[in-house]
């Protein structure tokens, strides 16, 4: 967020703002919610003021090295909203694996070649663990069409009371290796194919927002990019196969939590 | 000094104490569409102003007016991205090399 928002002597901020490491996003916000209630309390700012606290962390920061913070910061019940933006690696320090990135995926530190087929691990399913910390608000988008799913989850994020949670995939044209101006492309993949459904849990209560009518193969969200590119060479098709496969799972994983906690 | 003033040959002790910004969104007066190689070229008469593209900038460069309708781009800080192109369904917007005419 900083090398995108704030490079020294310039800031796109026209808000108050913390630059804090990364790891401790979600500590320092809460820190400073928790100063704005008991400033409140004390009557030195009044009463009907309505201040919302956002944090923006990326995947490293939010999935691996920050999780502890955050974890904290959702279970104390701030009046906070966290946003992760996940591109599915460190691409700001030169694509280092995460937790985030998917199975197979060629990073500097999961290179993919003779003696690994790239990154060996499956993706964490970060949403799911903030729904375990039972959040009034946790949702899971991405920048589709006209961006109405994203500003809708935004919304109800920021106006929920309470610990939000938003997730949202952010394509990297270098680290994933697609055409720059793909973007939308390769986010309308991402959905289509069920790589990245899109949900949202209210109170416990899970809603899959958008369904195709006829999911895309995986292949179609792994071709344009280039960190998979082994996967499509003759003798790994098993890659591909089990890459759908964890797919198809989550989400049928997802449709069945759907159905349990809509049950009357 | 103002901020922004400050340049990479800024020597230290002339830098804000703290490395404190003291303006809100001063981050307007840093033009970066001089990073651009590639430029979108606006084609208004196969514009239906179906409002696909100014959403996908990531720099904000497709200014909307008052009637809800998009103008010419920003070239202040439209880096050629190349996005808004591939959304547009009528050909509206030519990606050209910078320099061509």
């Amino acid at each position: 967020m900083e090398v995108s928002t704030f490079i020294y002597p310039y800031t796109a901020w026209t808000d108050s703002f913390v630059h804090t490491a990364f790891e401790n996003a979600a500590a320092t916000l809460s820190g400073a919610e928790a100063c704005y209630q008991s400033m409140k309390k004390q009557g030195k700012l009044p009463e009907d003021s309505h201040t919302k606290f956002i944090a923006f962390g990326g995947d490293g920061g939010t999935y691996d090295i920050g999780l502890q913070s955050l974890s904290g910061a959702m279970e104390r019940g701030h009046d906070m909203v966290y946003v992760c933006y996940d591109n599915g690696a460190y691409m700001n320090t030169g694509i280092q694996r995460s937790s985030a990135t998917p199975k197979f995926a060629d990073t500097t530190t999961t290179p993919a070649g003779t003696i690994i087929p790239g990154k060996m691990q499956s993706r964490k399913d970060l949403a799911k663990i903030m729904v375990g910390h039972h959040l009034p608000y946790v949702a899971q988008t991405i920048a589709l069409n006209n961006f109405k799913d994203l500003y809708e989850k935004a919304e109800k994020a920021i106006y929920t009371e309470g610990p939000c949670f938003v997730n949202v995939l952010a394509p990297c044209p270098r680290g994933w290796g697609y055409a720059t101006e793909d973007l939308m492309k390769i986010n309308k993949l991402a959905v289509e194919t069920c790589y990245w459904p899109l949900y949202e849990v209210i109170d416990g209560k899970y809603k899959v927002n958008y369904k195709p009518a006829k999911k895309l193969p995986i292949e179609e969200f792994l071709k344009p990019q280039k960190r998979f590119k082994h996967m499509f060479k003759a003798g790994n098709e098993w890659m591909i196969e089990e890459f759908q496969k964890e797919v198809d799972a989550r989400w049928q994983e997802l449709l069945d939590l759907e159905e349990i906690t809509n049950k009357e | 000094m103002s901020e922004c003033k400050i340049s990479k040959d800024t020597p230290w002790q002339e830098l804000t104490i703290g490395g404190n910004i003291y303006e809100a969104g001063n981050a307007m007066e840093f033009k970066t569409g001089d990073w651009r190689s590639v430029k979108p070229v606006f084609l208004s008469d196969k514009c239906k102003q179906c409002g696909l593209c100014f959403p996908v900038c990531p720099d904000d460069a497709i200014p909307v007016n008052k009637d809800q309708k998009r103008e010419d781009f920003n070239y202040d800080y439209c880096k050629g991205c190349g996005v808004c192109s591939k959304v547009c369904p009528f050909g509206a917007i030519e990606m050209k090399e910078e320099g061509d005419e």
